[in-house]
């Protein structure tokens, strides 16, 4: 894939504007053109989490019971705004190469930022949602630094003022993971631009710059050092990522980098108060991997502390290895990169009106730690809310359902079950299928009702699924209604039992089990229409009667 | 093995490189130019002995609409003056190839009996750190060597919708980080009143060009005087605007939070006219301001309407530091005469003090360098201009700029790289900020008691060429008029006010007029009614009327 992209883009650097040709140092790829891996963070974790074919797990499993892991987060989320943060240019994740670049955001001379005021409001809506602290007064600041993809030599970003901070994230661990409440504090919430990509060649003697990413807005998100295991920490990640879907701020898509973590991770023995040294990990492009990662390297930690090698754990930036399952040394930090922050003078103080806050505070939709407390109040399980709330399109889709008036338990188990299966199955999302959250709702009230059977329920929904319409014109058109007329029921038992004298026989002789034959052949002459508590009940009568 | 892998950079194999030699365009067999001979001066409406305060911009605004001249002639007649006096100043990097063809089409528009804008026929000399599509635009610098934005700055756009012409891009210190136009890593200008002696700078093409008459107007850039001193050096109007009144979008950054575009013109009514069209909110710089322009032009009446105390009421406030030690005497002189002009014509004037005054020049060099060391950041040689050969990135990095970048330059990145590190931060970079609030709050005491400040544009007239190259401080010291104004973000006015003899040469002497912010109006109004007034000057170099040329 990567080598693809690289062909392409030499085959048509001869039009583009831009195109920069020179060796490199690093032969490190920060992105990730790898394809297709699920999103949620629990579907990705039913993947094995072994730590490391190096390690002993049970040795390691032991020694870490003395040693507790500390583990902070970095995560830049890219915002979906139509255009990017300080130029008119549009960002399309996948446009070829330097299509999507203007004077300003390839910093040439004399091109100026302008602020889109959308990132403002963006931050302000993240910064909210995170029960952060907002400055009214924040400015933006340029962090200096040469490297080939930052076209203008330094990053506008936020130093000592960020728009939001001490914030903090709720969320529930899946139940597979023990479940519980968790609560993480979030140090600051930031705004910044991105920068452009490297392309490197196949032999690794020159690398190409493609910018369409640079200056695209970011928000970075900076949590407390408050996670303990790799299963905290994606799970942070992948709330962050709820947060960010539901507010419509950003698609939050690790794969196409628009949420990015880097992870902090140190270890120290449990009662010790200071902190060990912290290790940076990157290269995180799945929920799983920041699980895995993190636990890999606490494995590593753990052991070099165990072994009285403390000292060779130093400061550095690990890159997380998907294929060999390892971290290994990316960069040493040879003390404090110096960045040379001052404050961004192109652009003016960033001042929000108590107003403009209180008008996007009102604009918030009911975000994911509400739903669940809400769906919990509701009498949901665990298991079920954490599922409904998981997708906004989902809980959207689920609370049109129950505003109709199905009942809460049904209309999720119908969601989760039969609905879920075929969205899987159909590679579909909620929002593709042709079923409505009214017609939902109206399938469990027939059922309730009696109207049709479950069973019959199940065969329109399949309908409803791949071809909409209604339940009442489907149970009209195909003349489904239940038969729950108690004489029409007995007419078909005894017809059934007259036409299988020997099984009656057999069933009366102890073979009990046959009921179940009698059922179905019953069921099948209703066309499926019976009313299957009370076929049951007269065909029960029925065969015990003359035993 | 690295060029056998790369594809060509196509962006700049597509042009020439910039300038590879000096073009020649002088013709001998043209001698003198004589201002009374040219084009333009024969087709003046009317000829007094004041005949050179009149707007040019009006009066070929009148010549062409009259039909007493086509815009093609008046285009042929700057560039013979241009190219005629060229190898002696030295103000152009590029002359533009579509003068003419841009003149015809005025000419076809006037003759159609279309329309055309205020500026029509207006030839401007545009400082090169200003960028213009389909001409380089380099800065000055070797960096930059051959560079052609795909845009023009907002300033240019303006003037070209408004017809205005771009003859050519003028010299300056490589990113207008100097005061004499030596550092500019082309050529050396000259100044037109005495060829031994700098223009000034860093606009000192900008200014040369002007005063030469090799354009009608010119643009400039202004961090630290880098309008008015030249100004003040070659004899013509120099005026730096509010900070925000004129878009930087295409403007070359050196100092983001000082830099202004100015104007350089032979009269104040023409730096008006010229302010007007270039001012005003522009979408593509957050820090332009939204005020209204007024139209400055309005204010330029006649001289004979002048009653005989026109300036009565208005308070002038001389700065008491820009007169004490280390300014050169005769132009303490020039300025009291200044002073006492300004009083016949009515106004107050009083001594003012600003205590802040010499803290100016140490922050200004602080914050401008710090500025510069961010803002030349992305001259790394990896998207455009010169690239050096390296076979690794560090080095393609530091060969680009190395050569790339003069002396001078590359000590301001160092100072500003310097005084913005962890550890001198506070110390240098948040200190002078401070220092910045106290000159604004300063000025703005002063400018509650005094409806314009006044002071010398420049302690001394302009210096022999070379004189001050090795000696960077004294060059530093050479700001301090002007600095403080910057800082505090404020517009202000030089005009010539007289003359300093040196050896065989007069050398124009410039009164710096201060005002309060966005208050151009006035300046432009007392500089018009001063120049107006100013008894028998002419601010025409010798060189316009010597047969020095052949």
């Amino acid at each position: 894939m990567a080598f693809a992209a690289l062909r392409c883009i030499r085959s048509q650097s001869l039009l583009l504007h831009p195109a920069a040709l020179f060796t490199q140092r690093r032969r490190v790829l920060y992105f990730s053109v790898k394809a297709s891996q699920s999103q949620t963070a629990t579907q990705e974790k039913k993947r094995p989490t072994a730590i490391s074919p190096h390690f002993d797990k049970q040795i390691i499993d032991q020694i870490s019971k003395n040693y507790e892991a500390i583990i902070g987060i970095e995560t830049h989320v890219q915002l979906s705004t139509f255009t990017k943060a300080f130029c008119s240019c549009p960002y399309n994740y996948g446009s070829s190469p330097n299509t999507n670049i203007c004077p300003i955001c390839m910093g040439l001379p004399g091109a100026l930022p302008v602020l889109n005021s959308k990132v403002i409001e963006f931050a302000v809506k993240l910064g909210l949602a995170l029960n952060c602290r907002l400055s009214f007064n924040s400015k933006f600041d340029r962090k200096q630094y040469f490297y080939p993809d930052l076209p203008k030599g330094y990053q506008i970003s936020q130093f000592d003022i960020p728009i939001a901070s001490g914030g903090y994230i709720d969320l529930d661990l899946p139940l597979e993971y023990g479940g519980g409440h968790r609560r993480f504090g979030i140090t600051r919430v930031h705004m910044e631009e991105d920068a452009g990509k490297l392309l490197h060649s196949e032999s690794g003697s020159y690398s190409q710059v493609d910018l369409n990413r640079a200056g695209v807005p970011l928000l970075e998100i900076v949590s407390e050092p408050d996670m303990r295991t790799g299963i905290e920490a994606a799970e942070y990640a992948a709330e962050l990522q709820k947060l960010v879907r539901y507010l419509g701020v950003s698609n939050g898509n690790m794969q196409e980098g628009s949420l990015r973590c880097d992870v902090n991770v140190s270890v120290r023995p449990i009662g010790q108060s200071q902190f060990g040294t912290k290790v940076e990990i990157k290269n995180l492009n799945s929920f799983s991997s920041v699980s895995r990662a993190i636990d890999f390297e606490i494995s590593r930690q753990v052991l070099l502390h165990s072994q009285g090698q403390s000292d060779q754990i130093i400061q550095e930036t690990r890159l997380w290895e998907e294929g060999a399952q390892k971290t290994i040394t990316m960069r040493k930090k040879e003390g404090l990169s110096d960045y040379r922050y001052f404050p961004e003078p192109d652009l003016p103080e960033v001042i929000l009106t108590k107003e403009y806050v209180e008008n996007i505070g009102d604009s918030l939709p009911e975000l994911p730690e509400t739903k669940r407390r809400r769906y919990e109040s509701m009498g949901l399980s665990m298991q079920d809310v954490l599922f409904l709330a998981n997708d906004i399109s989902v809980a959207e889709f689920f609370d049109a359902t129950i505003a109709k008036g199905a009942e809460v338990k049904l209309a999720a188990n119908w969601i989760m079950g039969d609905i879920a299966a075929y969205m899987k199955n159909e590679k579909l999302a909620i929002n593709d299928i042709k079923l409505t959250p009214q017609e939902l709702a109206e399938l469990i009230a027939s059922i309730k009702s009696g109207t049709i059977s479950g069973k019959i329920g199940k065969e329109i929904l399949f309908e409803l699924l791949a071809k909409g319409g209604t339940v009442k014109g489907m149970i009209k058109e195909k003349d489904l209604v239940q038969i729950a007329d108690p004489a029409e029921i007995e007419r078909m038992v005894d017809k059934v039992l007259a036409e299988n004298p020997k099984q009656l026989e057999q069933y009366r002789g102890g073979k009990t089990k046959l009921q179940g034959f009698f059922a179905g052949q019953v069921m099948k002459a209703s066309k499926g229409k019976a009313n299957p508590g009370l076929l049951n009940k007269i065909l029960l009568e029925k065969l015990n009667a003359k035993s | 093995m690295l060029s056998t892998l790369q594809p060509p950079r196509c962006s700049l194999s597509r042009f020439p490189l910039h300038l590879p030699s000096k073009p020649f365009f002088f013709h001998s067999k043209q001698t003198p130019y004589p201002i009374a001979n040219s084009a333009l001066t024969d087709q003046l409406p009317s000829s007094n002995a004041s005949q050179s305060l009149h707007s040019q911009i009006l009066s070929i605004r009148h010549s062409l609409l009259s039909r007493q001249i086509t815009a093609t002639q008046l285009a042929e007649s700057y560039l013979n003056r241009l190219r005629a006096l060229e190898p002696h100043l030295n103000s152009f990097l590029h002359v533009s190839e579509s003068v003419l063809s841009d003149a015809r089409e005025i000419d076809g528009k006037i003759q159609r009996n279309e329309e055309v804008g205020p500026l029509a026929g207006v030839f401007v000399g545009v400082k090169d750190n200003i960028c213009t599509a389909g001409m380089p635009s380099t800065g000055g610098s070797r960096i930059l060597e051959g560079y052609r934005p795909p845009f023009d700055a907002t300033a240019v756009k303006r003037i070209k919708e408004l017809g205005g012409i771009v003859i050519g891009k003028t010299n300056l210190d490589e990113f207008g980080m100097g005061s004499s136009t030596e550092g500019s890593a082309f050529q050396v200008t000259a100044n037109p009143w005495d060829l031994s002696r700098v223009p000034g700078g860093s606009s000192g093409g900008s200014a040369s060009a002007v005063s030469a008459r090799q354009c009608v107007v010119s643009l400039g850039s202004d961090t630290g005087g880098s309008v008015r001193q030249p100004a003040s050096f070659c004899g013509v109007v120099g005026l730096k605007p509010t900070y925000g009144r004129v878009s930087r979008f295409g403007l070359m950054a050196y100092a983001s939070s000082l830099d202004v575009i100015g104007c350089l013109s032979t009269t104040v009514a023409d730096a008006g006219i010229l302010l007007h069209a270039i001012s005003g909110h522009d979408t593509h710089d957050a820090t332009s301001s939204k005020r209204e322009v007024p139209d400055f032009a309005s204010q330029f009446g006649a001289v004979d309407s002048l009653e005989s105390k026109p300036l009565k009421g208005l308070r002038i406030g001389l700065i008491r530091e820009t007169l004490e030690n280390g300014v050169d005497g005769e132009v303490n002189s020039a300025i009291r005469a200044a002073a006492s002009h300004l009083e016949e014509l009515g106004c107050s004037i009083n001594e003012v003090s600003l205590p802040s005054f010499s803290l100016g020049l140490p922050a200004y060099y602080i914050l401008a360098s710090s500025e510069a060391s961010s803002n030349l950041a992305r001259y790394d040689g990896v998207r455009y201009g010169n690239q050096a050969v390296a076979d690794e990135l560090t080095g393609l990095y530091e060969n680009s700029r190395a050569t790339g970048f003069g002396s001078e330059v590359k000590m301001r990145i160092l100072m500003g790289t310097y005084a913005l590190s962890a550890g001198y931060y506070d110390a240098y970079y948040k200190r002078a900020q401070q220092v910045r609030t106290l000159i604004q709050k300063s000025f703005r005491e002063a400018l509650d008691e005094n409806d314009i400040l006044i002071s010398p544009a420049a302690p001394s007239a302009a210096y022999k060429i070379g004189e001050k190259v090795n000696d960077p401080l004294a060059m530093y010291a050479g700001d301090i008029m002007t600095v403080n104004v910057n800082l505090a973000g404020l517009p202000a006015l030089v005009l010539p006010c007289g003359f300093v003899r040196d050896g065989s040469s007069n050398l124009p002497v410039g009164l710096q007029m201060i005002g309060a912010a966005f208050d151009e109006g006035k300046l432009l109004k007392v500089g018009h009614i001063f120049e107006q007034t100013l008894s028998e000057r002419r601010f025409v170099p010798p060189l316009l009327a010597d047969d020095i040329v052949g």
